[in-house]
Parts: structure tokens; sequence; C-alpha cells
């Protein structure tokens, strides 16, 4: 695949050009000055703001933005032999991410409570004994794919203990979810393969479940009641998908992002080893400077937003990472600054759609951080030309050698 | 005195204000936040509130001062 250089981004954005992907800053720079709402056909066609005043205002107008597809490439059904499992799920989406109210509000309700802070901090414990254990797993080697064998290996094994499914399926799911959310992007084929695996495997667990409740989330869903009556089961299913695959890939691509930083700045690595209570703040600002997710919203209606005429059903693409990076917002925005004091980074988002997994997601970054910094607190890139990227929907490193001689 | 008032139709839970200053607010089961105190800032802590401001996403947060004039 070759690059096209000469492709004008604002009428013609590709979020899967294979440069753009390694490097989306000089683009985004680009189009917030001369056109702040780019538009493209590929892909099936989207809008894409990239100024964080559109980000905020279009995020939160729901009414004319809805969520009831967020991803940008263009999802049918899933073929007939993915089976009548996958096509109920499909119409109930992934709530309540799919969702818009009045469903969307007590779908997330049913959620929140599993990711507060309280909840989040009974996992640390043994996401640290994790993360030990993986750096034990390469640290005699001096060396280690910091995505592969370190980032990847996170955010699985967590999810998977709070659905109570066994930890030596997390490399499973991470095929199943980088099937779904990255090659299933631009392929519908290996798309609806993955989206067959995952809810027949959940299926599984349901049934399971509904014979022996036990202590874990998928048990809770099936138990809990709105309104007095059970949740439909379709939605349960809906939401365990979504459980399973927006939690995995995006928090490894904010871990490895981290990791790509630190090996290129001793100074930040020094500073995060010398003072351990910057590190929430440290979070935050790798957060909002590679920030992994970008969502789509779709127009509800005919309307014109900054110049821009939307018809009903248009795509829009919500480049939250691009608004992170806007110096209207952030001083220095192409900076990343540890102690960045004032951040209010929408890289969960903004809005009624606010990243329901932001704590865990932010546990799992300052752990995995904190464990790998004690115990290998000088590391860089073996080789700067060995790095690959996944991109499209979720950006982050998904090679990434490192040597700690 | 300044107080710090959080518009529970705004907050939408990103927990960035607890965060910062977790002795000016707390948080309900499912992660909205609420000021302590009916929002009384002791001075050393005005620092911290106006950090709170700074950082809510969705700019949830404001600051009165007693005479209940918004000030941030």
């Amino acid at each position: 695949m070759t690059t096209e250089t000469s492709r004008d981004w604002a009428t013609d954005y590709d979020i899967f050009d294979p440069e753009y992907i390694k490097s989306p800053y000089p683009v985004w720079d680009e189009l917030r000055e001369k056109c702040p709402v780019a538009r493209t056909e590929r892909w099936g066609g989207s809008w894409m703001p990239t100024r964080y005043a559109d980000l905020f205002d279009i995020a939160r107008d729901v009414p004319h933005f809805s969520s009831r597809n967020v991803l940008v490439a263009p999802t049918g059904p899933p073929p007939a032999e993915a089976g009548a499992e996958a096509a109920t799920a499909f119409l109930a989406g992934a709530p309540p991410i799919t969702s818009d109210p009045p469903v969307h509000t007590w779908a997330r309700r049913l959620l929140l409570p599993a990711f507060s802070i309280k909840a989040v901090a009974l996992l640390e414990p043994e996401t640290r004994e994790l993360c030990r254990s993986l750096v034990d797993g390469f640290i005699d080697k001096g060396r280690a794919d910091a995505a592969a064998d370190y980032a990847q290996q996170i955010p699985a094994r967590v999810i998977a203990g709070m659905l109570g499914i066994p930890k030596d399926m997390a490399g499973t799911f991470t095929d199943w979810v980088r099937g779904f959310l990255e090659l299933g992007l631009t392929n519908a084929d290996i798309r609806g393969e993955a989206a067959r695996s995952i809810f027949g495997f959940l299926r599984e667990c349901m049934d399971e479940r509904k014979e022996r409740p036990r202590d874990d989330l998928i048990s809770y869903l099936l138990g809990a009641k709105v309104d007095g009556r059970p949740v439909p089961e379709p939605h349960v299913l809906g939401t365990c998908f979504l459980l399973l695959v927006a939690g995995i890939d995006t928090t490894w691509s904010s871990i490895g992002s981290a990791f790509w930083h630190l090996a290129q700045h001793p100074q930040d690595r020094a500073r995060l080893v010398a003072e351990p209570d910057l590190m929430p703040t440290a979070v935050e600002e790798l957060l909002r400077a590679y920030s992994p997710v970008t969502m789509a919203r779709v127009v509800t209606k005919d309307l014109e937003y900054n110049g821009c005429k939307m018809s009903a059903g248009d795509k829009v693409l919500m480049s939250f990472p691009a608004a992170n990076r806007d110096p209207e917002k952030f001083p220095d925005a192409d900076k990343v600054i540890l102690d960045r004091a004032e951040n209010p980074h929408i890289a969960f988002g903004v809005g009624i759609h606010r990243c329901a997994g932001s704590n865990l997601a932010r546990m799992e970054m300052r752990v995995s951080l904190e464990e790998w910094l004690a115990r290998i607190p000088e590391f860089r890139l073996e080789d700067p030309d060995a790095v690959t990227w996944a991109g499209g929907q979720v950006r982050g490193p998904r090679t990434l050698p490192v040597v700690f001689p | 005195m300044i107080r710090v008032r959080v518009d529970a139709g705004k907050c939408q839970g990103h927990n960035r204000c607890f965060a910062q200053a977790p002795e000016l607010f707390e948080l309900d089961e499912y992660g909205y936040s609420h000021e302590l105190n009916d929002g009384a800032v002791p001075p050393e802590l005005e620092e911290k509130a106006r950090l709170a401001v700074a950082n809510c996403p969705e700019r949830a947060i404001t600051i009165v001062s007693d005479d209940s004039s918004p000030t941030g």
C-alpha cells in the first residue's frame, strides 16, 4: 500500500492511511486551521471535526447526533450464517454505547456501579500481580515487546476476571476483539466471524450462569431488574459484548502509547520514577496526548453544522484524539507535559456517553506503568522502524520492541 | 469564603474533581459527583477547587463566593 501524499485531507481523508495511522498530528493541525469539519467519501462516507469546541458541542447534542452506530465503516446486519444469535444481538446493539435515551439512561446506570472508583480499587491488587508476573517473564532477556508482551496482556485478563471467564482465554479474546474492531473495520468477513465467535461464546456463558449464578458481572446482569422486570436477554448479550470488546484494545493502545512515549523521553521516565505521586496527573496527560479512541455518531435529521450541510444518516467521526491536541484549548498541545495542571481532555468522550470504563482504564494504565518502572526504569526503542501501529477508530502501537540492557 | 457547586444535570461521572480534591467532593454509587459541606472551600483548598473546575470536561463545576455571584 502506498501513501498518497497529494491527497486533499479536507475532502478526502482516510483514517486507514498507514502514514496517518503512524502520525495523524500534522493532518489534524492542518484541518483545524483550514477545514475544521472535514469530509470523506471513503469507507461509506463521513464527516470529521477536529477542533475541541466542535467535538464538545456535537458529543453533547444527542438529539441531532445519535450513537446508534459508533463504527464508521458500513455495518450491515451480520451475515446469515452468523446465526440467529448474532442477528438478535445486532438488533439490541451493544447497549449502552449504541443506545440513545431513554434506553441509554437505564442501561448505563446498570453498569456504572461495577466501574466506580471503589469497585475498580478492588481489582488493583490482582492487576498489580499480573503486571509483575509479565515483567518476570522478560526482565532477564534484556528486551521485550512492550505492546505484545505487556500492554496487550493486561486488559483482556482484567475484563475476563470481571466477567468470570478463565483468564487463559485472554489470547482468544484479544484475537476476537482485533478481528472485530481492528482488522474487521475494513473487512466485513473478518468482522462477521469475530462477532459470531464472541456472541456464541457469551451465549454459552449466559446459559451456564442462568443455571448457576456466580459472583461475576454476567450473573449480575442476568439477575438485574429495571422497573421490576428482568433485563431482556438480547440486551444482556449486547452489553456483555460491549464489555468484552470496548475495554481491551482501547486500554491496551493507551498503555502501549505511554510506553512508546517513555521509551523516547528519558527525562519523563526519570521524573515518574523520582516523583511517584505525579503518576495520576501524568496518566491524564498521556491519555490526552495519545487518546486512542474515535467513536462515530449518526446525524438524525438534515442540518447545517459550521457551514457543513449534513444529511440524516450521515456519519460523524468523533476525533476526540484531534480535539485533545487542539492548541486553542491546550497550550503547547503537541508537548507532553507530565504535570499539566489544567487538562480537561475528552479521551473518554464527553456528554452522556463518557466511557463507562474510564476508572478501570486509568487504574490499568497507572498500575502497568508503576510496576514496569519499578523494575525497568531505563529502556529505549530497540529499532524505531520496527514499531507498528494499528489505527482506524482505535489507535495504538501493536509492535513495540524495547531494550533495557 | 468561596463555594464549589456541581451541576447535577451536567456531571457525567468523569471523577476528575474527586481525583483532584477528595476533600471537596463525594461520589455516589454511579460515580456522579456532589459537593461536600455545602461546597464550602477552606482557604487552603482554594487552588484545588480551582483545578477541579478547570479539569472537569463537562464544565459542570462552578465557584461561587458567599455573595452568590459566580466567579468561575
